[in-house]
């Protein structure tokens, strides 16, 4: 069976899983950068002893699986999320869920999601997306980055739900209960939420690694890298960086803006000034954040590479990191009305 | 970014799908736009996966000079590490470590084979010769 269902292209999977799956039980007014305000998406963080793919380990957003919860819990809408211990457990409890016509968000793991090309095939664990049907042995999918729907066998869809490593999905899925109005005094409030907890968690979090001041440490110790790794790890290093920054449908340029529209979107609920001047200090700092990865793409090719070219990818973090800082200040001080 | 600016370079991607981007329109208003892809991201995937094949070659080289067992390759092959390996067989990380050695690798009776073939998507036949055929 077919669940009636419809599919949005989103920038990043989780906003799209979320609005999707929201919209689906009448949640009508979000849109993909609302949900990733709400749920206050915009983070950094450099884990310098924890490696990925032999690379530094680096986000440029909330943790996985934050977004939906976040959203669903200011917005005040019942979920259900489930993690198996086998199989088919996992299997029988999504069909179960299908026949009764509900869509299903599940968290995959990348590697074996065989309509990406190869290219893209990482161990990466925390990728989302909808199972909307299923008919025969294939599985209806509606994956947020992708322009259309797909599908996927029940071997591929199992594959997928179970694979290993870190953050692995362990057949987890998700999905709202019940058709519920949210109201736009609700928006309002989940709005004003969202931007005090992203104030928090990138002025305050605790240690140098997090936040605004994480994003200068990481600027700091790039200017080591040539030094400390050598050319061709730092050139490798810095790729992983940009990989991590401009993933399909993240992107540390890309959630700068998607922040940026989500300030203006905020504006139509709250119509403070402020919010739209601040918007455009995160779309200077997303083109800092591509003029940067555009250094870093210099010398991964090989193209440049002296001492010199590093300091000025480890200087345009700390522009980055100081526009940043300001817009979350700014963020802080405003006024709410209601 | 502003719309003009979006690339539309040649991507991995860009069979499969175009990316939809945020950018900002002459009075500086958001929406969302489609992208074909960026060569700086390309360039950057391109840089990882030349690392990856250089590891795999330098991998098949240490087995076929016995200084380690084929798991080592398809460790990286299967772009995996010894933590990922364990995951995905349900031995022990200590365990994965001893079984790159030749000599452990050669003892190992069929049954923890076919746990190593089956972690890497390959046949026993496949994984002791490194020769596997992908589609």
């Amino acid at each position: 069976m077919k669940i009636e269902f419809k599919h949005l292209q989103a920038a990043h999977c989780e906003n799209g899983v979320t609005t999707n799956l929201l919209k689906g039980v009448g949640v009508n007014k979000l849109t993909e950068p609302l949900t990733f305000g709400i749920g206050s998406g915009l983070f950094f963080v450099y884990v310098p002893l924890l490696k990925i793919n032999k690379g530094p380990a680096i986000a440029f957003r909330t943790l996985p699986g934050h977004i939906f919860k976040r959203v669903c819990k200011l917005l005040d809408i019942d979920v259900v999320r489930k993690k198996f211990s086998n199989e088919q457990a996992a299997a029988d409890f999504l069909d179960a869920c299908l026949q009764a016509g509900q869509p299903v968000g599940c968290q995959v793991g990348v590697y074996y999601l065989t309509y990406f090309p190869k290219e893209y095939r990482f161990h990466f664990n925390a990728h989302n997306l909808i199972v909307y049907g299923s008919e025969g042995d294939n599985y209806f999918i509606s994956d947020p980055v992708m322009e259309n729907v797909t599908t996927l066998s029940k071997y591929e869809l199992e594959r997928v739900r179970f694979a290993k490593g870190p953050l692995a999905p362990r057949g987890q899925l998700y999905y709202p209960t019940k058709n519920t109005i949210v109201t736009d005094e609700q928006l309002r409030s989940a709005i004003k939420l969202g931007i005090k907890r992203n104030v928090r968690d990138m002025l305050y979090i605790p240690g140098p690694v997090a936040g605004v001041s994480g994003i200068a440490y990481t600027g700091k110790k790039i200017k080591k890298w040539k030094d400390k790794l050598g050319q061709q790890t730092a050139g490798l290093y810095l790729a992983q960086l940009v990989r991590m920054q401009e993933e399909i449908g993240t992107g540390g340029g890309g959630f700068r803006y998607i922040y940026g529209a989500f300030l203006q979107e905020a504006h139509a609920f709250h119509p403070i000034d402020e919010l739209l001047e601040i918007s455009k200090m995160f779309t200077e700092s997303g083109d800092k954040w591509r003029s940067a990865a555009v250094q870093a793409a210099g010398i991964y090719k090989g193209r440049i590479g002296s001492q010199a070219d590093f300091d000025v990818m480890g200087d345009y973090l700390l522009e980055i990191s100081e526009i940043e800082k300001k817009a979350f200040q700014a963020l802080s001080k405003i006024k709410w009305n209601s | 970014m502003k719309k003009e600016e979006i690339p539309q370079d040649d991507g991995a991607l860009n069979k499969l799908t175009k990316e939809v981007v945020y950018a900002v329109d002459g009075s500086g208003n958001y929406s969302t736009e489609l992208s074909t892809g960026w060569d700086v991201k390309t360039k950057a995937l391109d840089a990882a996966w030349k690392d990856i094949e250089q590891r795999i070659k330098n991998a098949k080289q240490k087995v076929l000079k016995n200084e380690a067992s084929p798991i080592l390759y398809f460790i990286e092959l299967r772009l995996m590490d010894v933590g990922l390996v364990a995951a995905y067989t349900g031995f022990w990380k200590w365990t994965v470590k001893q079984h790159l050695k030749p000599a452990a690798f050669n003892k190992l009776p069929p049954k923890k084979l076919q746990q190593y073939a089956d972690a890497f998507n390959v046949t026993v036949a496949e994984l002791k010769t490194m020769n596997v055929h992908e589609d």
